[in-house]
């Protein structure tokens, strides 16, 4: 098989219930590289249930998802994160009583010892490289001891951002990334999203903005009531047929 | 400059350690006799007791839990301690076996917890009144005698001015320390006590990271009360009853947030000294020692105000760290 034409991520006929009631409805799902994928749909459409599977935090009751071909079972975050797919969810992202350079390492801490995976932090090498993180994002940067608490929305999700791209994640799954940004920041992230691909890196773009999916996106996938009910190539599509779609 | 003073303001245990310099300087020149070899040694022999267990409640707090049982803890170690080596155990075995409670206290404490979503108050007040109970149902509403040729050079044997027990509580403090700045595990502490969302969508074992937290906090209490029977030389079952609004007072005042994610060890220790010290300086000063809660309460409350105050001025400050 051709490797520029296995997806990154393939979700066959997936399936989810909560106490009786679909969450997702046979979804079919697909990520190839090298491209960003728009979700939308109102809520409890199904876009957090399919996003939440993807990255760990539930599995599915039905259904199969494969990672570059391979059946996986995603049973927690962590595996996930081994995957090479990264989530940034929209309020949980980061510990804002942490630094950021604490914050990029949660998890994946550089060691200069452990024993049984406890043990001492190489805190020099944690404050170089997320330095180097963040600048590789484009981020005017305080120190990496600056609290997160202090940042504003975009310079988090920068961050967030920057700790994905640092653990050379494959795909990228952003949670509403501009929800209460100014017009500034909202930018700033737009190009951050816009500019993944040329990292070889593939996104999933959550919004309720059409119009932030349609500046990024190269593929739209709708999603009403647990169902996919459309997938648009954005070249062939207008943001009114989307609407028309979310309306209905 | 500026930067030096906001990340000086950004300490936890800042507003304690100022607290805690005045009231030297106050107690001095009430008293006359604060600053004295004597008193020290007064001081210093009394204070690990309540260190040990503001240590494990801070480090719990900063998980973002916290343990009302504690001093029943600090109750039943001493107790099984005492009666298994009245049953001829090795008294070393009889101390591991009593610690080694303590640390299974803590996993049930941990466990009803999480597993039923509860909070820690309410767990960990209902294990207040039921190991208090245990304690004294084995002792068979008798104290047990103090075991005979217990080593009491291991745990509270004078030193010239300071006693064996400080240098534990000095141990302690170093590990503690080690553990919340330099080790991944430490980080995972103040992740999960920040914002247990975040630090499990980034792949952390929230409640394993608890678990291991209600288990040293019931760990350290245990031991502070075996430091204490062997400086009383008595397994009383009412050892340590308050003990645990005293370590959270300590806690809180060393500058942990009770809603987690922000502390250090320092600051416990800090807070622990520094009711050690109104205790003290209270009765040296020849106030009436009945004023001693009060300072304790007035002293909570303003530790705290200050603290967010000072934070408060930190994140004003124009300046980044």
């Amino acid at each position: 098989m051709n490797p520029a034409t296995t997806p990154l991520i393939e979700c066959k006929q997936l399936e989810k219930w909560y106490s009786g009631v679909y969450a997702l409805k046979k979804v079919d799902f697909v990520l190839y590289p090298n491209e960003v994928v728009g979700l939308v749909g109102d809520n409890g459409a199904g876009k957090s249930t399919l996003i939440q599977i993807l990255s760990g935090a539930h599995l599915p009751d039905g259904g199969e998802v494969l990672v570059e071909g391979q059946t996986v079972r995603i049973h927690s975050p962590k595996v996930a994160m081994r995957l090479g797919i990264e989530t940034i969810y929209q309020y949980t992202a980061m510990v804002h009583t942490m630094s950021i350079a604490r914050n990029i390492f949660i998890g994946r801490e550089p060691m200069r010892w452990q024993v049984g995976g406890v043990g001492m932090l190489n805190q020099s090498k944690m404050r170089q490289e997320a330095v180097t993180a963040i600048r590789d994002v484009d981020l005017e940067l305080r120190s990496p001891d600056a609290l997160v608490g202090e940042l504003s929305g975009g310079q988090r999700q920068g961050v967030a951002i920057a700790r994905a791209m640092h653990f050379k994640s494959k795909v990228l799954i952003l949670d509403e990334p501009t929800n209460h940004l100014s017009v500034k920041e909202t930018n700033k992230v737009l190009r951050f999203v816009s500019e993944l691909k040329q990292q070889q890196v593939s996104g999933i773009f959550i919004s309720h903005n059409i119009h932030h999916v349609f500046e990024v996106c190269d593929r739209i996938v709708v999603m009403a009531r647990g169902e996919k009910i459309a997938e648009l190539v954005k070249d062939d599509t207008d943001i009114d047929t989307i609407h028309r779609l979310l309306d209905a | 400059m500026k930067r030096l003073f906001k990340r000086f303001f950004l300490r936890p245990e800042l507003s304690a350690i100022i607290i805690l310099l005045v009231l030297v300087v106050l107690f001095e020149s009430l008293s006359g006799r604060f600053l004295t070899v004597r008193n020290a040694r007064v001081i210093l022999g009394v204070l690990p007791e309540l260190g040990l267990v503001a240590l494990g409640a801070t480090m719990l707090m900063i998980a973002g839990e916290f343990d009302l049982s504690v001093g029943s803890v600090f109750a039943i170690v001493p107790m099984i301690t005492a009666l298994l080596a009245r049953l001829g155990w090795n008294i070393w075995l009889a101390i591991l076996c009593a610690l080694l409670a303590a640390c299974v206290i803590g996993f049930i404490n941990g466990w009803i917890t999480l597993q039923f979503a509860i909070p820690s108050f309410v767990t960990t007040l209902g294990m207040l009144f039921a190991v208090r109970s245990m304690t004294v149902v084995i002792s068979g509403g008798f104290p047990p005698p103090f075991p005979e040729n217990a080593p009491e050079w291991a745990f509270t044997e004078q030193l010239g001015i300071i006693r064996v027990s400080i240098l534990w509580f000095v141990g302690f403090f170093v590990l503690a320390t080690l553990l919340l700045r330099n080790s991944n595990f430490g980080n995972w502490m103040y992740a999960t006590g920040g914002d247990p969302a975040a630090a499990a969508n980034m792949g952390i074992n929230t409640h394993r990271v608890k678990i291991v937290c209600f288990m040293m906090c019931s760990f350290l209490a245990g031991f502070a009360g075996l430091i204490q029977l062997f400086r009383l030389k008595s397994a009383l079952p009412s050892l340590g009853v308050g003990l645990e609004l005293e370590a959270i007072a300590a806690s809180v005042i060393g500058g942990a947030a009770l809603t987690g994610g922000i502390g250090s060890a320092l600051g416990a220790v800090v807070g622990a000294a520094l009711i050690r010290i109104i205790d003290n300086g209270l009765v040296i000063s020849r106030v009436d020692a009945n004023w001693f809660q009060f300072a304790i309460g007035f002293l909570t409350i303003a530790a705290v105000i200050f603290n967010a105050q000072l934070r408060k001025l930190a994140r004003g400050m124009k300046v980044s760290v």
